[in-house]
């Protein structure tokens, strides 16, 4: 079992009135990929920010490896980051960024200049040492972000969406990139970001936060195909969401049909939510299936189709490899271990959480 | 076509108000009252009451130049960091003495320096003896910090609040604490600002003349009053110009040596 490096105990941040983190509890292990993931105004980057020594919570503590750091300053804290516009220091050369930390840590000439090599070769940029930051490119800018981070040798390496401000491609290389490094590094990256499928790619744990709560935690395979709540199906890649009612351990019942299912513990006869990914909505000959349909939407996607079926008075989202055109009668089938039953919100804060969506 | 005749304005304005005086002052400044080419209205900066007006109008110029980036720097740097609305309201207070003119500012600051004047009043209120202020050059430097000050102000704070806050954490992140942030980050990324300032306030109060005049009493001659002199008293427009070439070079020359020291970023300013 690996230590807990970073530890959040019942975290609450205000700016205002504006409630940003309420009782926030978080741990994170020793060479974690950890991803703190939610919509814009989450309290995700005021997570990174407090755990960064920027934001002082107004509740709760801060251990870093078992230390308490709460009121330790940013500066003499054994964590670098990477900001999302990489914040580099326009007025030095990338040499210079780079040793701007070792030199304050009055590291030797010798030294730095080995660093300031090591780094640039790790990300990529080897003879970049006298080029100006405003001669680069975003993701090479991005680059030098890291470099200078990491010649610090930090702990923990805590990540501010720093693809946010880079193109398509470019952050997809990144990723892969950013993979890399941490296996050569070995230390643990705390990385923010409001993009699903980084998140899903990168991250050893995932954190899907909303309105200041922790909504989900898990491994990618965890929050894609387990999802707790209906915020954090819907946030994570398209769902259907349906209102269910759970007959009894492994039957649900869904617009008045009954459907086979795995889960079990429910109860009986009471209120869920359902979610099944329309990748698992399998469409089939009328009659065949547990609802029959019309297929009512039908755009290709390139690698599968994006079907909309109305069946059973709802609309269907369906995304499947075979083409049925619009007005096909078709029926709706989907395998027990596809479908995936919720508890229905129960308190005020969890309701209030999923109407926002 | 058209846009020949829009132009043409402003091409008669250049060339009649621009071009031709200075063509003027060159011309009178290197000719003697004869029409005769000399260089003696351009070497008369020699003469030593011309020197020491030129050394008067240096030397407060600079003590200018150095109260007001002084005063301004630390003013720009914390209002910047203000992220409160208040500060530009701040600025604005500042700023707003330059929307008056500055005759009368002048005119004010004589009211109070003066040996009757407010300073004094509230002195001898508290029974301590009466300054003499007026008439020295404490006084014209009082008057020319207090004329300059906003255009010290204004490109400094422009500056300052360019710098991004990410920068700031970005150094601390690195181990800075808050001194060596503003020494190695802060200093440099201001000094475009810094700059413009620098010769936004030192160019013009070099050919100072006016805050002299009042303030100063006509005690202390500055190169400007020379000239001015010279043109209506004495009306020697050669010398006159001749002096003029001799602080424009100068002008040009500092000038010069600014922009060397500025960056890219500065052509955004005030300048």
């Amino acid at each position: 079992m690996k230590n807990n490096l970073v530890e959040l105990k019942h975290i609450s941040k205000s700016f205002g009135k504006t409630m940003v983190l309420d009782d926030l509890c978080l741990e994170v292990k020793e060479n974690e990929f950890i991803t703190l993931l939610g919509p814009s105004g989450c309290g995700k980057t005021t997570t990174l920010r407090i755990i960064g020594g920027f934001e002082k919570p107004d509740q709760g503590q801060l251990f870093f490896e078992g230390k308490d750091i709460t009121d330790v300053p940013a500066n003499q804290r054994n964590l670098n980051t990477v900001f999302q516009k990489y914040a580099l220091f326009q007025h030095m050369t990338i040499g210079e960024n780079i040793a701007f930390g070792l030199k304050i840590k009055k590291k030797s000439d010798s030294y730095i200049r080995d660093k300031i090599k090591y780094a640039l070769k790790l990300v990529n940029l080897e003879g970049y040492e006298n080029r100006q930051p405003s001669s680069l490119s975003g993701g090479q800018q991005q680059r030098v972000a890291i470099a200078r981070a990491v010649v610090n040798e930090p702990k923990v390496l805590l990540l501010d969406e720093p693809l946010g401000a880079l193109d398509l491609k470019l952050r997809q290389d990144m990723q892969y990139e950013l993979m890399r490094l941490k296996e050569e590094l070995g230390i643990t990256f705390i990385y923010v970001t409001h993009d699903q499928e980084e998140a899903l790619t990168m991250s050893d744990k995932v954190v899907v936060m909303n309105q200041g709560y922790i909504q989900q935690m898990g491994t990618p395979e965890d929050i894609y195909n387990e999802p707790q709540n209906a915020f954090v199906a819907d946030f994570i890649g398209d769902s259907n969401i349906l209102d269910g009612i759970m007959v009894k351990d492994e039957l649900v019942e869904i617009l008045g049909q009954r459907f086979a299912c795995v889960d079990v513990g429910f109860g009986t006869n009471r209120p869920v939510d359902v979610v099944i990914r329309p990748e698992d909505v399998v469409l089939g000959k009328e009659g065949e299936g547990y609802l029959d349909g019309v297929v009512t939407s039908l755009i290709f996607k390139g690698v599968h189709y994006e079907m909309d079926v109305m069946a059973g008075g709802y609309e269907w989202l369906v995304h499947s490899t075979l083409c049925y055109p619009v007005g096909t009668k078709v029926s709706i089938s989907v395998i027990p271990f596809n479908i995936q039953i919720m508890n229905k919100p129960e308190s005020d804060d969890e309701r209030a959480v999923i109407s926002d969506v | 076509m058209f846009r020949k005749i829009l132009i043409s304005p402003y091409v008669v304005w250049a060339l009649g108000f621009i071009i031709l005086p200075l063509f003027m002052v060159i011309g009178y400044g290197m000719t003697d009252a004869d029409g005769n080419f000399t260089l003696e209205n351009v070497l008369a900066i020699a003469d030593s009451v011309h020197y020491k007006a030129f050394a008067n109008s240096i030397l407060l110029a600079l003590g200018t130049t150095i109260i007001c980036l002084v005063l301004a720097y630390p003013l720009a740097y914390i209002l910047s960091q203000q992220k409160r609305k208040g500060a530009g309201f701040v600025i604005m207070l500042f700023i707003l003495p330059m929307w008056i003119n500055f005759l009368l500012r002048i005119l004010a600051l004589q009211m109070i320096l003066s040996n009757t004047g407010i300073i004094n009043g509230i002195l001898g209120f508290f029974g301590l003896p009466a300054q003499h202020i007026m008439y020295t050059k404490g006084a014209i430097l009082i008057g020319m910090v207090y004329d300059y000050l906003p255009f010290m102000i204004l490109p400094v704070y422009n500056v300052m609040c360019k710098i991004d806050q990410d920068v700031i954490e970005a150094a601390q992140d690195l181990g800075a604490t808050s001194v060596i942030t503003f020494q190695k980050v802060i200093v440099p990324l201001s000094m475009p600002g810094v700059v413009s300032g620098i010769t936004m306030v030192f160019i013009p109060s070099i050919s100072e003349f006016v805050v002299a005049d009042i303030l100063g009493g006509s005690k202390i001659l500055l190169l400007g009053n020379v000239i001015e002199q010279e043109f209506n008293l004495a009306n020697n427009w050669n010398l006159g110009s001749g002096l003029s070439l001799v602080l424009m070079v100068f002008i040009i020359i500092s000038m010069a040596l600014m922009n060397r020291n500025k960056s890219e970023e500065g052509d955004a300013m005030l300048w």
